[in-house]
């Protein structure tokens, strides 16, 4: 007897015992018309936008942290005004965006800013990016402050421009720090995709409660959605710690 | 291999564990006769306390908790200031329901929540009934009980004004439904089976932010009930809702699957107020005929 019969047998009987209804339940949530597909359908959406805002987090993220700390670090008496402009701006983006829920931004994205667009996974992939940024901005401008200013001078008197220290010598030491609390953004950013469903976008809670309306019982959609978010961020985790190891190999024992 | 299964059994534990948490609380009828509040009701006075006939539980003693989604209107909807009694809501389904609370000689409550969590609440118990435009169907009615009907529902797709948008080719459109509402189910449904599929659907929080997207042009139409559609159109420039109606329904109340007691005494008093004309004051206190 296979799943689906078993289903149709135990729902003509009815009056089923609480293991028969769990089995009722869960088949119903989960093979009943094929619904599995549409978890992994909104699970592709939640992919799509959590990479989509992690690109546009990460570069807005390292612009505005490089122009803080630039700002940050300019010895007194030698301040660039410009700098200083670009970086008030900074300032003002990390502030509002800081100071201002998820949800809240996503709404205005959804039904102001973008109000005419129809590419909701879109809309919703650029407010998470966006939003992203502010915490990744302030998460590696911690890395950057957090080195001692003799390595950045240690690379100006050998000779190698402000970039290119930058490049060799200050962000690959604070990229190893920042690495634990990046993490967390990412992952934070994960979970946030399901926020999208508010503004119209077709995520698996979207999906998830999709099926509810048509089952009447939360329990096992639910859940499922919770199983999969978990194994995402498993998965994530687990290439952390591999990176993390990895930058470890030329730590001195 | 061992982690991951250890965290997702303690997980489901969690969850089963809150699963387990529903209760009840006995209310005897005999209450409802020494509470003279009903008079205020006019009408409803003499009848007080006769509609209860049997024992019924209510998950909190001497409290009558409606689960809505108060974005419906003229049926409920949150008020500016004190609402209708105190409860801070007002429409057609809070007097309804606070009509019927007084005859059972208990006190109204409303729990104001998404349509999809509102259905689950009366499931759950964790609420006792639910009045939010809800309309009849058969697979509802397996997870609920429904009270006789005290009301008809139908329908209407709200479109802009000048769009070329018809009842014949609502499938080629972006349709904007109410999640959990009859409206989304049938329109997501197959086209085999008379809907236009899941692609063509997106399914809102609530009815005002689907009629807000549709101002937006982020969808071309939005299916809804009628009443709340008038009210969206009366509120919204340049929309219009289309000649005819998509589906007409039944609106009832409903209690969780089960619970007879309660669903024999609230079917009662509904009865009686429908018999005396108060739920027609009402409906007619909100909706003018035209």
């Amino acid at each position: 007897m296979n799943l689906a019969q078993l289903y149709e047998t135990l729902t003509a009987a009815g009056n089923l015992s609480g293991w028969q209804e769990m089995y009722v339940n869960f088949y119903k949530a989960w093979f009943l018309n094929d619904r599995w597909i549409q978890y992994f359908k909104g699970l592709l959406t939640t992919i799509e936008v959590t990479v989509i805002a992690l690109i546009i987090g990460v570069a807005l993220g390292v612009v505005v942290a490089v122009i803080r700390t630039a700002h940050d670090q300019q010895r007194l008496g030698r301040r660039n005004p410009v700098l200083g402009i670009i970086n008030a701006l900074c300032k003002i983006y990390v502030t509002i965006i800081r100071g201002t829920p998820m949800m809240v931004q996503l709404l205005i994205m959804g039904f102001v800013i973008f109000k005419s667009s129809r590419n909701f996974t879109l809309v919703g992939a650029l407010s998470l990016g966006i939003n992203s940024g502010a915490y990744v901005a302030e998460i590696i401008r911690g890395g950057l402050m957090s080195l001692d200013p003799g390595q950045m001078e240690a690379g100006r008197s050998l000779g190698l421009g402000y970039f290119d220290t930058m490049r060799f010598i200050v962000i690959p030491q604070a990229f190893k720090a920042i690495l634990p609390s990046l993490g967390n953004e990412f992952i934070t950013l994960l979970k946030d995709t399901s926020l999208i469903s508010v503004i119209g976008g077709k995520e698996i809670v979207y999906f998830a409660q999709a099926i509810i309306t048509k089952t009447y019982e939360a329990m096992y959609p639910y859940i499922i959605v919770a199983i999969m978010y978990l194994i995402m961020v498993l998965i994530f985790t687990w290439l952390q710690g591999k990176l993390e190891r990895r930058l470890r190999e030329s730590d001195r024992r | 291999m061992k982690k991951i299964l250890a965290m997702t059994m303690a997980l489901a534990m969690s969850l089963s564990l809150v699963a387990c948490g529903g209760n009840g609380t006995t209310s005897s009828a005999g209450s409802a006769s020494s509470q003279g509040a009903a008079s205020s009701q006019g009408a409803a006075s003499s009848e007080a306390g006769s509609a209860a006939a049997g024992e019924f539980t209510t998950v909190e003693e001497g409290k009558l908790i409606m689960s809505t989604n108060a974005q419906f209107p003229p049926y409920e909807m949150v008020a500016d200031g004190e609402g209708f009694e105190g409860t801070g809501f007002e429409g057609i389904d809070i007097e309804i329901a606070y009509a019927i609370a007084q005859k059972l000689g208990l006190e109204l409550q409303i729990d104001d929540m998404e349509f999809d969590g509102a259905m689950l609440a009366v499931q759950n118990n964790s609420a006792d009934v639910m009045l939010a435009g809800l309309s009849y169907r058969e697979d509802r009615d397996q997870v609920m009980d429904f009270t006789d009907s005290y009301a008809t529902g139908v329908q209407v797709v709200i479109v802009k004004e000048g769009s070329d948008v018809t009842m014949d080719n609502l499938g080629e459109q972006m349709i904007g439904t109410q999640r959990g509402t009859t409206g989304y189910i049938y329109a997501s449904d197959t086209p085999e089976n008379g809907g236009y599929g899941e692609d063509h659907v997106i399914a809102y929080d609530n009815g005002a932010t689907a009629v807000q997207a549709l101002l937006n042009d982020q969808i071309d139409a939005v299916i809804i009930d009628q009443e709340p559609a008038k009210a969206y159109v009366e509120a919204n420039q340049g929309l219009t809702i289309l000649d005819g109606a998509w589906v007409e329904e039944q609106y009832c109340a409903a209690v969780d699957e089960g619970n007879t007691a309660l669903l024999e005494a609230i079917n009662t008093a509904l009865n009686e107020l429908i018999a005396d004309g108060t739920v027609k004051q009402i409906v007619d206190k909100y909706i003018t005929a035209d």
